[in-house]
């Protein structure tokens, strides 16, 4: 170190000359770019940017200079260290970012792993297209209707026009309730709740009823003596046929597409007159486009407006059903009934709970 | 019914008769169902009528085999075998000739069989496609055909049997008569009534009948023929027509009598006057009578069956079947034949009880024109007297008589509006006239335009207005009406209960629950493998008369029966992880039974009297139940998941429950077929709801269904529909979490720790968890420590944590206070 009183040249001191502070810097650069990791880079700050690096002790040796050569020094003394940290920092955002990319890289899985954690539930297709009638029925205006599955012979029968021995009553396999004069039964149908929905509501009236049915069939690919309909019934003044051809046509489009349609043919029920079978015109059909025999229907028998205290000459109605194991069956081209009530979770998992 | 369509058109005016394919469309269109067209043969090549000149019996084989001579053209005779024995010398047969092809495709050549040459084939009627009749060969009755003579047209194989299924209601179109009828409607032809003919004015009775049971039989009609030729075969034009109705051929009168009957639709019965002893009675069976029909079965005979008795007793069981001491047989000459009318309900009855449908009960169940009995006699005993030289005795009995369908008006105009649509002037009256209507047209006070039918006596289903607006739709064609939405009406959605249903319906999906639909039939047997006390209420169940399956004959009071059947199904079948679930009804017998009171339909029931038909009814609530077995998370790369347990089926009833909106209790309870350490009754406030847990292990043992299967059953129509409208109040300040544990005794269940911690430790008390439960060495026998964490905040400040802390510690004391639960140390 220089005496104080020494005339001072900051040129002759070779710590703040150009050539060191530049070689400072340049060593500097060399060391950043040859740290391969944030962890290299780490280790070799200290010696560039540390208390002891060349550019922070050059920078003690200001003090000592005259006023004059102090500024200019001091400046000199800035530039360097500013470019080291620069040179540090570009280093460091490189390799910040080479890390977290290894990171990820080194995180990342097989999403094509089995993900079926949980076994998946679903709801039985008959539920979901009762469902679905339900909701396009209630979005005509429609309510939705409900009865007991064991009724009276009054409600299943007689309020529905079927004579006591009237061959229709055995037209349909009844299931009857012991003892034998119990006068009840498994309903036949779900028009009952015709009979029902009569006597409970104000007029005027349209409703549909999805529901469990019963008949002493034997099981077999076509046939299940457990199976569900769905009734409708409006009753309403002036009712007319075309007003049920008119609403089965809009049912038929909901269920089998904008194509689809019903036509009628004439029929017998006793609790319906006229009536009507319907078939609905299927663009899906196996083996191409025709038509399938969905269901019943006609306008309501005014025997039965009158068993109910309606009366007929001021209100008319229309009443229909049809079958949802069938409807399900030729809709979805399913070949066999019985996997619809045996319950094996591999018919009815597919469908999900929406199907 | 089956009819060849040449039987159809016999009395239709055709210019022009329509293809098989049309008639049956014009059928499809007015509302008579065609099950079948079925055109005969088709038979192609040399098919000719031959007679059997010799027969040679070969009898080295196993069964009869015949090798005959027979004449099949002028001087020409071929060997031909045959393997039926029901012809002799001299009999005509149809011969199938090498180079004829039958239906099916078969194809006749000269071939060796049997050791021999055979030069054709002797045919049976549906080796020829008639019927299917293929008891024997067909022997055509003698005289009908030359040898060599075209058996194609003699056995008018040029032809279509419809097979027709009229409505019940529809009774006259249970014959030629009715469908021939039909079609003239649907096609305008004319049309020749063979049931509307003059017939001769009697002379006497033709045998004493006293008709006791006028209700039972509104008429009772007999015409006797003598002299009949026992020995007069049916002729052949009769026998195929018979044969393609689907009837066999018995003997000349029986065939006459079923003959008639499918044409006018009137059935007869034939009885051997020589053994009828004195006047015929018509009344109901006696208690105790027994009556032998023609089936040769001995059948009791109830106090509700109409029959016809004379000296000797009961010989028939009136309309349904005859009886075998009267029957008619191969020396019968005298015939007394009887055409009746008899109550449709009795014969329903008659029928059902005896398990005997037949052609004719059939008809009478369905009405028979009351008007036909002395036709159809008159025709069957002409039909005798050409086929058999019967001689037709003068005398008629008549006994009873038929009102005439009551005339039904209606405004002219109403079939135009219950159709929709605006019929052409004078549709109405024209199509009421084509059915048999007599019309007349007049003009009501009020300026109306009324129509009156009185409808023919065979229409006895034309009662009101609306039967024959009926017939006027139909004949003009449902497909002339329009499709016209109606005007919707303001509907309200689904109710409450609805929409909660469905939501339980989905939640329980969306929880890896599969829905499945067992019957509701059980065998109540299964409540002994349950293990339930005899007086269980389970066990109190509504029967079924005729369940398909005998030892399932009862309605399920639980679902878990069928779904437990269900779960070892999938299992049988190789499943191992199932969780199946089922909503229905279940069906609970009343306490007291009330009798179903009897009501009509002529007006509206009472008030009262609507209710006592539901108190009539047993109690059928909507339960929802489910069964878990195996894996509730599945073993795989993230792990050995975990086996379903009791609280899984505690967690779904919950979730149940919530789903509609209520929040279940749980309290500890013992009940079969639950395990009774791992049963939870499910409660709404004290009320129970419903079960669920593990399985009693002697049940599942007995079931053969996997440990650990537990279940779950809740009553849904049991929960309260409570209006849910919460309103939280969300504060935005920050929250003071604690955790305390407290030791209890095993036995305190841990949601009384948690209700009373809940209820004492205030408002500021925002959320508490069990996140731990421990038991151990430390705590001493018949303890456990309860590890809770509390989180606590205030609605309008920053909390501090000693005002946290001392809401935890007024918990904590009454914790202790009222189940003596210590902070642990």
């Amino acid at each position: 170190m220089s005496g104080a009183n020494d005339p001072y040249d900051p040129k002759q001191v070779a710590a703040l000359s150009a050539e060191n502070l530049d070689a400072a810097v340049q060593k500097a650069r060399e060391a950043f770019a040859g740290a391969a990791d944030l962890e290299a880079l780490a280790a070799v700050k200290p010696g560039h940017l540390g208390d002891r690096s060349p550019v922070l002790l050059a920078r003690r040796e200001i003090g000592a200079l005259p006023p004059k050569a102090k500024a200019e020094a001091g400046k000199r003394v800035n530039e360097a260290q500013s470019a080291i940290k620069t040179a540090f920092d570009e280093r460091f955002a490189v390799l910040q970012v080479e890390r977290d990319e290894r990171v990820l890289r080194e995180e990342s899985v097989d999403v094509t792993l089995p993900w079926d954690r949980f076994p998946r539930g679903a709801r039985h297709p008959i539920t979901t297209l009762a469902e679905r009638i339900g909701d396009v029925f209630v979005a005509m205006g429609y309510e939705i209707a409900e009865g007991p599955e064991l009724e009276t012979e009054w409600f299943n029968f007689d309020a529905l026009n079927f004579g006591k021995d009237h061959p229709a009553r055995s037209m349909q396999d009844t299931f009857y309730i012991a003892p034998g004069d119990s006068q009840l039964v498994l309903r036949t149908h779900t028009s009952p709740v015709q009979a029902r929905t009569l006597l409970e509501r104000e007029l005027p009236v349209y409703v549909v009823c999805p529901g469990r049915t019963f008949r002493t069939d034997e099981l077999d690919a076509t046939h299940t003596p457990v199976f569900h309909q769905v009734e409708g019934l409006a009753v309403d003044k002036g009712l007319t046929m075309g007003h049920l051809k008119g609403t089965l046509d809009a049912f038929a489009r909901s269920m089998f597409g904008e194509d689809s349609k019903t036509r009628l043919r004439p029929s017998f029920f006793p609790f319906t007159e006229p009536s009507a079978e319907v078939d609905v015109w299927f663009p899906e059909k196996k083996g191409g486009a025709g038509w399938v025999e969905w269901g019943g229907c006609g306008m309501v028998n005014p025997n039965v407006l009158r068993a109910c205290g309606v009366d007929p000459d001021v209100y008319s109605g229309f009443a229909f059903g049809m079958g949802l194991e069938r409807t399900l069956q030729f809709r979805n081209g399913l070949p066999d009934m019985r996997d619809m009530v045996e319950g094996d979770v591999r018919f009815t998992q597919p469908f999900g709970t929406e199907a | 019914m089956r009819i060849p369509v040449s039987w159809l058109v016999e009395h239709l005016g055709f210019d022009e008769v329509p293809t098989p394919d049309e008639l049956a469309e014009a059928f499809t269109r007015i509302g008579i169902e065609v099950e079948e067209v079925s055109p005969l043969g088709p038979v192609t090549g040399p098919v000719v009528a031959g007679r059997v000149v010799e027969i040679e019996e070969l009898t080295e084989f196993k069964k009869p085999i015949r090798y005959c001579k027979v004449e099949v053209g002028p001087e020409q005779t071929n060997q031909i075998i045959c393997g039926a024995t029901n012809f002799v010398e001299g009999d005509s047969v149809v011969v199938a000739l090498p180079g004829a092809v039958l239906p099916g495709g078969f194809a006749i050549s000269e071939r060796k069989t049997y050791g021999r040459v055979s030069q054709g084939m002797i045919c049976a009627a549906d080796e020829l496609g008639i019927g299917d009749d293929h008891s024997g060969i067909l022997v055509l009755p003698t005289g009908t055909a030359q040898p060599g003579d075209d058996a194609l047209e003699l056995l008018g194989l040029n032809d279509t049997v419809l097979e027709l299924a009229p409505t019940p209601d529809r009774g006259y179109a249970f014959s030629v008569r009715g469908l021939a009828r039909e079609i003239a409607c649907a096609l305008d032809v004319p049309f020749g009534d063979p049931g509307l003919v003059e017939i001769p004015e009697p002379e006497g009775e033709a045998w004493p009948v006293d008709v006791e049971d006028r209700a039972g039989c509104s008429r009772f009609v007999a015409r006797r023929v003598t002299g009949v030729d026992p020995t007069a075969p049916t002729p052949w034009w009769m026998r195929r027509r018979l044969m393609l109705a689907g009837m066999r051929s018995i003997s000349l009168p029986v065939d006459v009598t079923n003959y008639v009957m499918l044409e006018l639709g009137q059935p007869l019965h034939a009885f051997d006057a020589a053994s009828l002893s004195g006047a015929l009675t018509v009344r109901r069976a006696l208690a105790g009578e027994k009556l032998t029909t023609l089936d040769d079965s001995v059948r009791a005979l109830d106090t509700d069956d109409i029959v016809i008795a004379d000296d000797s007793g009961v010989i028939s069981l009136a309309g349904v079947m005859g009886g075998a001491s009267t029957e008619v047989g191969d020396t019968s000459s005298d015939i007394l034949l009887e055409a009746a009318n008899w109550d449709p309900a009795s014969i329903a009855r008659t029928v059902r009880r005896h398990k005997l449908p037949s052609e004719a009960a059939k008809r009478f169940e369905r009405t028979v024109d009351p008007a036909l009995a002395p036709v159809a006699l008159e025709r069957a005993a002409k039909l005798l007297n050409h086929c058999a030289e019967g001689q037709i005795k003068p005398g008629r009995t008549d006994v009873g008589a038929f009102a005439l369908p009551e005339p039904v008006s209606m405004p002219i105009d109403l079939p135009d509006r219950v159709a929709g649509v605006r019929y052409a002037r004078g549709v109405t009256a024209r199509r009421l006239g084509q059915i048999g209507c007599q019309v007349s047209v007049t003009t009501s006070e009020e300026g109306q335009t009324i129509v009156t039918a009185v409808p023919p006596t065979w229409r006895a289903d034309l009662v009101q207005p609306a039967d024959l607006v009926e017939e006027v739709l139909r004949l003009e064609g449902y497909d002339t009406i329009p499709s016209v939405l109606p005007p919707a009406p303001a509907g309200r959605g689904l109710t409450e209960q609805q929409r909660r249903r469905r939501t339980v319906w989905r939640t329980l999906a969306e929880d890896g629950f599969v829905e499945v639909k067992p019957f509701p039939f059980i065998d109540p047997s299964v409540f002994d493998a349950f293990g339930l006390p005899e007086d269980d209420v389970r066990r109190n169940t509504v029967g079924v008369l005729n369940p398909l399956e005998a030892d399932k004959n009862v309605l399920a009071t639980t679902l878990l029966p069928g779904l437990l059947e269900t779960l070892q199904r999938n299992l049988s079948r190789g499943a191992r992880d199932v969780a199946l679930y089922n909503v229905a009804q279940v069906t609970l017998p009343r306490a007291q039974q009330v009798p179903v009171p009897a009501l009509g339909v002529d007006r509206r029931p009472t008030e009262a009297e609507v209710a006592s038909l539901q108190a009539a009814l047993p109690q059928q609530p909507l339960h929802v139940a489910g069964v878990l077995t195996g894996h509730r998370e599945l073993a795989g790369w993230w792990g050995k998941g975990r086996q379903a347990d009791w609280s899984d089926a505690v967690e779904a009833a919950r979730r149940a429950g919530a789903a509609y909106g209520v929040t279940l209790r749980v309290v500890a309870s013992d009940l079969l077929p639950w395990h009774p350490g791992r049963c939870a009754e499910l409660r709404v406030g004290d009320w129970p709801v419903g079960h669920a847990g593990e399985l009693h292990p002697k049940v599942v043992e007995k079931l053969g269904l996997p440990k650990r299967t537990v279940a779950f059953e809740l009553d849904l129509d049991a929960l309260p529909l409570d209006d849910h409208r919460p309103a939280p109040v969300v504060s935005a300040y920050p929250p003071v979490l604690l955790d305390v544990a407290l030791v209890v005794d095993a036995s305190v269940p841990v949601q009384s720790v948690s209700e009373v911690l809940r209820a004492s430790a205030g408002d500021l008390l925002e959320d508490i968890r069990l996140f731990d439960v421990y038991t151990g060495e430390q705590l001493g026998e018949g303890k456990k420590s309860l590890a809770y964490s509390l989180r606590f905040r205030a609605p309008d400040r920053t909390l501090t944590v000693e005002e946290a802390t001392a809401a935890r510690d007024t918990a904590v004391a009454a914790a202790g206070e009222r189940l003596g639960a210590a902070l642990r140390a």
